[in-house]
């Protein structure tokens, strides 16, 4: 399979991501810049961290009009495999992939740490190499990481078992003491409501080593690579690169 | 034509900025204020018929200039430049 990184101008951990893929995944990455407008035939677009376009006016409310997007917008509509880290999952709901929206942090402060987050869907493209309720131990670096949405958004996400990671303590509880930034529900990551987009705040691509603090997310980087190797996969159309 | 926009964060919605602000009114002794919300303002330059300026300016605001899922805007349409205090 190949994986494509997207890079906007301010993207930061597009570089990591291909490097966590690539070289210590040993997956094949495609780098995609944001005024292409081919996907180049890839099995799963990945969204990097970081900060795409200054995060001027709001996190990625300019990178969703970035000429790329337009195709992964009509890739994830077709079914295939998109992954949202941090900045990624901001330009995903300011592209209306998934729901919700990402705010200021509730203590407004930058948060960089590690966090423990428990899988609660393993039944999605993303997690189907973990079980449910298995804690994972990935690093989240945002100052604004707040999911948010209306109470009856929240409740669907709930009901439709939407929500992918949840933040919580050591011992897996769901406290408000283990919520890095206030998100409604200790909400961590989402899948849509066809379940082949994903947006998450935490860092997968920095806990690939564990010489860097451990390997939990190699976990979802294989979990995607099982499913657009496997039969159940949903794999983009084959585009000619060039055009 | 000038153009004024306002976005605010939805009632309901967390704003913890908005509460900073508002302890700092409060030790600095303005203790009769509360409600305090954090908001954006863009102004800018139209020049577009003034029977289409309120729609393009309403489009603008839900397309980029205000995330719906968290905020409210309303705009003000003047009648010339240097129209501002």
């Amino acid at each position: 399979m190949r994986w494509g990184v997207v890079t906007f101008p301010g993207s930061l951990d597009d570089s990591d991501t291909t490097y966590a893929l690539g070289r210590v995944l040993g997956e094949q990455v495609t780098p995609l810049w944001h005024k292409d407008r081919s996907l180049q035939g890839v099995d799963c677009v990945v969204l990097p961290g970081g900060f795409s376009y200054g995060d001027y006016l709001r996190p990625g409310a300019i990178a969703r009009f970035a000429p790329i997007m337009a195709e992964v917008v009509r890739f994830a509509r077709d079914g295939g495999l998109v992954m949202g880290i941090c900045n990624g999952f901001q330009v995903l709901c300011e592209a209306g992939l998934l729901p919700g929206a990402l705010i200021r942090n509730r203590s407004l402060r930058f948060v960089c740490t590690q966090t423990v987050v428990r899988v609660e869907e393993a039944e999605t493209p993303f997690t189907r190499a973990c079980r449910q309720g298995d804690l994972l131990r990935l690093p989240i670096k945002h100052g604004e990481g707040c999911f948010v949405a209306a109470e009856t958004v929240l409740q669907q996400l709930e009901e439709e078992r939407q929500v992918v990671l949840r933040y919580v303590d050591a011992a897996g509880r769901v406290t408000d003491e283990a919520n890095p930034n206030g998100s409604l529900n200790n909400i961590a990551g989402i899948v849509n409501r066809t379940r082949n987009v994903f947006g998450l705040m935490p860092h997968p691509e920095y806990a690939c080593e564990s010489a860097i603090g451990g390997e939990d997310g190699a976990r979802l980087f294989r979990s995607i690579r099982t499913t657009a190797t496997g039969g159940s996969a949903v794999l983009a159309a084959s585009v000619p690169s060039g055009l | 034509m000038r153009a004024k926009v306002y976005v605010t964060p939805k009632t309901g919605i967390l704003d913890p900025a908005g509460k900073a602000i508002e302890r700092s009114l409060h030790s600095l002794g303005f203790a009769e204020v509360h409600g305090v919300r954090l908001g954006r303002y863009v102004e800018m330059e139209i020049d577009s018929e003034p029977a289409k300026a309120a729609a393009r300016l309403d489009d603008m605001c839900r397309q980029l200039l205000a995330n719906g899922v968290i905020e409210d805007y309303r705009f003000e349409i003047g009648e010339e430049k240097g129209d501002e205090r």
